[in-house]
């Protein structure tokens, strides 16, 4: 078996004394879209945070590409190859589109156009407002804002923490769309989300966290299918 | 009247490039860094020294490419200077602070430690009294207009200043390192996660202001002279003239200094009394205070979407 692309080893992490995350175990295959599930509270967005150097695990390894990356600043990691489209989108709002998209690609040299074609090509209207101040854009599309602008750093795994969050159904859908062909051009994903029934469809594996810890772990088809995550996280619905 | 509108004028200018110290610091870090006096005071002995050791009691032919080669010079080593000073104090002063998630007001602490150990170092190694500089041009009236006389250092201050507003406005908005203060301004965890290394970035910002406030420390050495407590008022002023632009935005700082400079220089010709200048500089921070605390243009730098 190939070294998966990112393997989370028995971390924890805490803030302050109080642990959030207790005994952390998971790894992401190359090409896979891995989903993270649990209520609120759980550890998802911690979890993420801990991945690309936002907060430091308090124990356990994190390893990227067969490589031990806990414990090192965001800003590398970036370099490596891991982007993060934070939770709540995190614009700079003062910024206009373009701007935005450049501050993705902030840690590279050289010439981007082809970036920004590529990230144009995957969302149009971003295209069309270009020189529009990031604040001003719509939910829907800062989402599509924050993604294309991790784009921008080439990564070679993505961490998506709730892009649905807050957004119209119709919207939520081309996201999700686009977030299968982002896969399928090549990157690695892993998942945070509440919107769980729309996650498991397009993700490969998935994870349910339960008070920082991984209660289930199964193939998405699987998970999807089990009565007692359906109850518990995929709303009571048939 | 006009001469005290020009004398505002020209202490604006240099209230401005302090000023931009504080609002550059302040958007990235959200705290007022008190030990900013200090870097002009580092500043002002700079080129104190430096014209010391080169002119000395000598008296300048005032040809104008000495006069143009001092200036350059003397604003380029005591603009280092003040960039080094600043430099330090974050280092020093901030980033342990940072390190441990430290509360705002430990901040505040330390930097009035910083700043009171700065100071009392200057006053030990460099004397308690004012010392005249060495001048480094001859300071002739240039040309009066309306009755205002502008003289040979009105003109060094206005063009010199002129010259570095413009470039810090253009190093924040056009440059990749005013692309990174920026994205730290709006928000530090977001930038790291484009591949902004916010600490180099927070030094970047420390050295600009630096640079700014060392080169003020410059001028008010070769008009005012030096001594260890030279900061100390200035940098009251060029607060002041920070919030009343508006506290974090760039050219605010650079508009608050002038019309700082001119509000309090102006009303002297009215009412003959210089000590007004600084009662109606405090007025007007407890005005803006009260009644418009995102100062003449707002926030800019900083979070807002």
């Amino acid at each position: 078996m190939a070294t998966p692309i990112l393997a989370v080893e028995h971390v924890q992490v805490r803030y302050g004394s109080v642990p959030a995350i207790h005994d952390l175990t998971l790894h992401v295959d190359q090409g896979e879209i891995v989903t993270v599930l649990g209520a609120n509270g759980a550890g998802k967005t911690t979890t993420l945070r801990m991945i690309s150097g936002l907060h430091r695990p308090y124990s356990g390894k994190v390893f990227y590409e067969g490589e031990e990356i806990q414990g090192r600043p965001a800003h590398e990691l970036v370099g490596l190859g891991l982007g993060h489209v934070p939770e709540g989108r995190r614009i700079f709002g003062t910024m206009t589109v373009r701007e935005n998209l450049e501050m993705g690609a902030f840690g590279r040299r050289g010439n981007f156009s082809a970036d920004f074609d590529h990230v144009y090509g995957l969302f149009p209207v971003l295209g069309e407002r270009q020189k529009q101040l990031g604040g001003t854009l719509s939910g829907g599309e800062q989402q599509m804002l924050a993604i294309g602008r991790a784009l921008m750093a080439k990564p070679r795994l993505l961490l998506l923490d709730e892009p649905s969050l807050g957004l119209a159904p119709l919207i939520i859908a081309s996201i999700f769309v686009i977030i299968d062909r982002i896969r399928s051009e090549g990157v690695t994903v892993l998942l945070v989300e509440q919107n769980a029934n729309q996650a498991l469809r397009i993700a490969d594996r998935g994870y349910v966290l339960e008070s920082g810890e991984v209660r289930h772990e199964d193939s998405a088809t699987a998970l999807l299918g089990d009565d007692r995550i359906r109850r518990a996280y995929l709303g009571g619905e048939d | 009247m006009f001469n005290y509108l020009i004398q505002g004028i020209f202490a604006g200018l240099i209230f401005s490039l302090l000023a931009l110290g504080y609002t550059l610091v302040y958007g990235v870090l959200r705290l007022i860094n008190f030990a900013h006096s200090e870097v002009l005071m580092t500043g002002g002995f700079a080129g104190y020294f430096y014209l010391h050791y080169t002119i000395g009691q000598h008296l300048v032919s005032g040809n104008i490419g000495e006069t143009l080669f001092y200036i350059v010079t003397g604003v380029l080593i005591s603009g280092v200077a003040g960039t080094v000073v600043a430099v330090a104090i974050e280092r020093f002063a901030y980033r342990p602070l940072r390190r441990r998630n430290a509360p705002k007001l430990a901040y505040l602490i330390s930097a009035i430690g910083a700043s009171y150990f700065l100071l009392n170092l200057a006053g030990k190694e460099f004397g308690r009294y004012p010392t005249a500089t060495s001048q480094p041009f001859d300071n002739h009236v240039v040309f009066t207009l309306w009755g205002g006389q502008i003289s040979m250092y009105d003109f060094v201050i206005l063009a010199a200043s002129i010259v570095l507003l413009v470039t810090i406005d253009w190093i924040v908005s056009r440059t990749k390192m005013g692309r990174a203060i920026r994205a730290v301004a709006q928000d530090v965890e977001t930038a790291s996660l484009m591949g902004v290394n916010v600490n180099r970035t927070i030094a970047g910002t420390f050295a600009l202001g630096g640079f700014m406030g060392g080169v003020a420390g410059f001028f008010v050495a070769i008009n005012q002279g030096v001594a260890y407590d030279m900061g100390f008022k200035p940098a009251l002023f060029a607060f002041t003239a920070a919030v009343l632009g508006g506290i974090g935005n760039v050219r605010g700082a650079m508009i608050g200094g002038v019309v700082l400079g001119i509000v309090m220089f102006t009303p002297i010709y009215w009412l003959g009394q210089p000590w007004l200048e600084e009662v109606i500089a405090f007025s007007v921070l407890v005005l803006i205070l009260l009644f418009r605390p995102t100062g003449l243009l707002g926030e800019r730098l900083g979070r807002s979407a």
